[in-house]
């Protein structure tokens, strides 16, 4: 295993001392007193359309200094979701529009000194709804005679299916094919043909949306914003606002978690349009009731899988059609809806016969938007499910059949080049997979020969085991681009200023470590700057698994530009004519074969003090962008212990092996998987979106939408492959998705394990385990 | 109403609405450590100790507040540095939204727990909720601090 001084290092994150003592850093602790309160008048119907709205009462109140309503807002679609451009989603939002498409949609904005006077005044507003007929059934959403986007405007960047009259936001039909599938399922001694469904999940980040806007010196729009993605964040409000970018700057402070929550823009088009209109720094936080019924939730799916096999449990026909749940609006409708197909396919490279494809349709319910996943666990679910379902009929053991048909080392998979995220894809072969240690160890680790399938432990109890395995991706191929800034200071310590977005991941503590490893100095050398689309450099942002891959090759690619330029004046300072003669360790440099030396702090005050005509300022840069996105892989596997009397499950251990290259800090990354364990089981077990009958969410606080305590977890054991991939800076991959993919049919597959009933729709309810089990 | 505060051993002079709520007015008078969640009590991070106590300031009315001492994270001052160092150094802080808050629990909880176990630690923290870490690495780190194996 190669040997690093910085990185593959546990350090404690740079900014954890900092947070847990409760400095002032996230968007609403840095918000001026003097802001103006920023609220939503809220749509109570799920479907309609405002005839009259009438704010002149409400505007009397004193302390009232603005209310919008469709009619004082630019009318430009836009997408809200922070992803690539051309945007793969459907430009089928309005700052405000003149329909309301869920109950929660926004109706006016209404911004006043406290919260008091706008509480007031909201109350005060009038509007004469005409109450239209909502569609609430995904399934029954094409072709619907209510049609959730009249409107003319909408339109898309590129041909993604668009098809509002017919509630569809995009589709993707006939491209997505390899080898004749019908024709090898007719061959196959197998097939398993199920269908299954996932529910939506709610992100629930901790800290609520926030967003503060405030005018500045050179009269531009300064926001800061609870954002996973600031440059994206600044061109959706540019556009929406038709300002050019140049008058606009966004900043993110801390953040307290998103998890794909705060990957579309939310109250920032709020306090933008009220701080412009007005002049006057204003804040929007949102309560938890708006965050879960107004922002976004995982995109709901209903999945039929088709997998044909030989007699000897050979995968041939690999077949995946999907109908998504978008909600009101389109945001990452496509992309999350192809992730589902791009990173699951390839797993199962052995199959010949491949078909992806499907459709995703509007509802008038709360918007689907990113989620860590992002259709991959909903794909897991299924198809991992598939996979339990296929070795019961072979009669296999279902981690021989998985350790038969997955991808391996140096393998690829023509999935790869048809379908990318939004578009065609890139080739990619598989340089580091030790996806086959990873089951191999997980197996061992549960101690799955012993207890596979159960064990009867009392009259009511049994207890088994399930697994999974999922890969992910390193961010997207060619699209992503991350930038890094490294400039030396006096005292000999560097700033580092990148675009990418640590909200919680540590990817300021990852990429400080990259940096320091590249440039040669310790880490403690390094002072981070993330991020603000003024002073930073640009970066997508966080998500698609890709800060510490593509971001982590800016900052390592800064760090060894840094490295040279320092060397190259250090050679000058101590009057070496050839570079190569100059050695630099422990902060020192050296001359070959000769005392003379140089430190690191002598050499920076020379460059800023004393070296007269060579005096300079040292700034290295670097940007990456690869053609390569590397995934991580994992194998889980759960034992669980299922109540027969009450249906009731609890998790004992939940094991999980990672390959995901080096490991930056091995700390972090386990925690990150640890948290998407944890995410992974409250989705399996209970966390699930639930409306009235007339589209009202019931689940719109942590009350009624439950989310996993401490009590909930028994036992979560990580470990890592050793792997090294040689596409990533000093061989990481990404961490950030992989450990939720695999607790939804891990834990299915256990159940069935133990009582031998399959569920094919999570969440996997007492309920619903009870009464497969009465109708056995 | 005019109401004077015991803050961290110190008095601050407010005005307050009488529906206002303690949270409210700790981040008023620039408590920042104290956050904001949920506003119902269902998540934990907006904790203050009052007279020692663990306490949801979003439901606690600031007017209740006048006679109590109330302790906010900047109050421990080098108390806290023990357990904010071994959460660190498991990593397991994430996002940070939740830390403040489980830093004071676990000060209060290390007070009043006589023979701490894990099931008691979990259970005197389980109102402390965090979405990014998975808790287990919380736990090790105060699992250290409790001398809990
Ligand atoms: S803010 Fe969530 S409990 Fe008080
Ligand atoms: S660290 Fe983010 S909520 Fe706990």
């Amino acid at each position: 295993m190669m040997k690093f001084k910085e990185v593959n290092h546990s350090i404690p994150k740079v900014d954890g001392r900092g947070l847990l003592k409760g400095a002032s850093a996230y968007t609403d602790d840095l918000a001026v007193d003097s802001a103006l309160i920023i609220k939503l008048l809220r749509s109570p119907y799920a479907f309609a359309k405002i005839k009259t709205i009438d704010t002149k009462k409400a505007l009397k109140i004193e302390g009232i200094e603005c209310i919008l309503t469709y009619k004082d807002v630019p009318r430009i679609p836009i997408t809200r979701a922070g992803q690539g451009y051309p945007e793969p989603s459907p430009k089928d939002k309005f700052i405000l529009d003149n329909y309301v498409r869920y109950v929660g949609d926004e109706v006016a904005i209404v911004a006043g000194t406290t919260e008091k006077v706008v509480d007031d005044a909201i109350k005060l507003i009038e509007v004469d709804y005409e109450v239209l007929e909502p569609v609430l059934d995904f399934e029954k959403a094409e072709g619907n005679k209510s049609v959730i986007h009249p409107e003319k405007e909408i339109y898309s960047m590129f041909p993604l299916g668009l098809d509002a009259k017919n509630n569809i936001a995009c589709s993707y039909m006939d491209t997505m094919i390899v080898g004749d599938v019908e024709k090898t399922l007719s061959e196959c001694d197998y097939v398993v043909s199920e269908r299954y469904y996932t529910h939506a999940q709610q992100q629930t980040a901790m800290e609520p949306h926030t967003s503060t806007a405030y005018i500045d010196v050179q009269e531009r729009l300064n926001i800061i914003t609870s954002t996973q993605n600031p440059y994206h964040t600044r061109r959706i409000i540019g556009e929406a606002l038709g300002k050019p970018l140049r008058d606009i700057r966004v900043i993110k402070p801390r953040i307290g978690g998103g998890f794909g929550a705060k990957q579309q823009v939310h109250n920032d088009l709020f306090t933008a349009i009220v701080t412009l209109k007005t002049g006057k720094p204003s804040k929007c936080f949102y309560t938890r009731k708006e965050v879960n019924e107004s922002t976004f939730t995982r995109h709901q799916m209903r999945i039929d899988i088709q997998l044909g096999a030989d007699k000897d449990g050979n995968l041939h026909a690999f077949d995946m059609h999907i109908l998504s749940n978008t909600g009101a609006y389109g945001e990452h409708s496509l992309t999350t809806f192809m992730v589902a197909g791009s990173k699951l396919l390839p797993m199962y490279n052995k199959a010949e016969a491949l078909r992806f494809e499907g459709k995703v349709v509007y509802t008038n319910k709360c918007s689907a938007g990113a989620y860590r996943g992002y259709g991959a666990i909903q794909a897991n679910f299924a198809v991992e499910s598939a996979m339990c379902e296929l070795a019961a009929k072979l009669k296999m053991d279902p981690v021989e059949l998985r350790l038969k048909n997955c991808i391996g080392e140096g393998e690829s998979s023509p999935v790869f080049s048809v379908m990318g995220e939004g578009g065609e894809g890139i080739a990619q072969v598989m340089e580091s997979c030790k996806l086959d240690y990873c089951i191999e160890r997980g197996r061992k680790l549960i101690k799955w020969n012993k207890k596979y399938p159960s064990k009867q432990i009392t009259p009511n109890k049994i207890r088994s085991v399930g697994t999974a395995i999922a890969m992910q991706g390193s961010g997207i191929p060619l699209l992503d681009m991350g930038a890094a800034v490294l400039k030396l200071n006096d005292d000999g310590f560097f700033n580092l200023l990148v675009g990418a977005t640590d909200l919680g991941t540590g990817s300021d503590t990852v990429l400080s470590q990259i940096a320091a490893e590249a440039i040669g100095v310790p880490v403690d050398r390094i002072v981070i700057t993330s991020s603000d689309t003024d002073t930073t450099p640009y970066d997508v942002g966080a998500y698609a698994s890709s800060t510490t891959f593509v971001s982590g090759n800016a900052a390592r690619k800064a760090g060894l530009n840094m490295r040279a330029k320092l060397i190259e004046e250090a050679a000058r300072a101590l009057h070496v004519v050839h570079k190569d003669d100059v050695i630099f360790e422990d902060c020192t440099f050296k001359i070959k074969d000769s005392n003379e030396s140089i430190t690191l702090k002598e050499l920076s005050e020379g460059l800023y003090y004393k070296f007269g005509a060579d005096m300079k300022q040292l700034i290295a840069s670097g940007s990456n962008t690869s053609p390569k996105s590397p995934p991580p892989f994992m194998a889980g596997f759960v034992e669980i212990e299922l109540d027969i009397e009450t249906g009731k499950i609890d998790i004992l251990d939940y094991v999980a092996v990672v390959d995901c290259g080096t490991t930056i800090n091995p700390n972090l990354a386990k925690i990150q998987v640890e948290g998407g364990i944890l995410q992974g089981i409250g989705m399996a077990m209970y966390e699930d979106v639930i409306y009235s009958k007339d589209g009202k969410m019931l689940t719109n606080n942590f009350m009624k939408y439950k989310i996993p305590t401490r009590k909930d977890v028994k036992k979560i054991t990580v470990e890592f492959a050793e792997s090294y991939d040689p596409a990533g800076p000093y061989g990481a991959k990404s961490v950030g998705e992989i450990g939720i993919d695999t607790p939804l049919a891990a834990i299915a597959n256990a159940i069935y394990n133990a009582v031998g009933v399959r569920i094919r729709s999570v969440p996997l309810t007492p309920e619903k385990i009870l009464n497969a089990i009465k109708n056995k | 109403m005019k109401l004077k505060l015991n803050i961290n051993n110190k008095f601050y002079n407010t005005n307050i609405d009488g529906d206002e709520s303690l949270l409210d007015i700790l981040r008023k008078i620039g408590f920042k450590s104290v956050k904001k969640g949920c506003d119902t009590g269902t998540c934990g991070v907006c904790s203050v100790l009052i007279d020692g106590k663990p306490t949801l300031s979003c439901q606690f009315l600031a007017a209740r507040a006048k006679d109590v001492k109330i302790t906010t994270v900047e109050g421990l001052g080098k108390q806290a540095d023990e357990i904010v160092d071994l959460i660190v150094s498991e990593g397991a802080d994430q996002c940070g939204y939740c830390g403040p808050s489980l830093v004071l629990t676990t000060y209060a909880m290390k007070k009043e727990l006589k023979n701490p176990t894990v099931e008691k630690i979990n259970h005197y923290l389980t109102g402390n909720l965090c979405r990014c870490s998975g808790y287990e690495g919380q736990l090790r780190g105060i699992k250290k601090y409790m001398g809990v194996k």
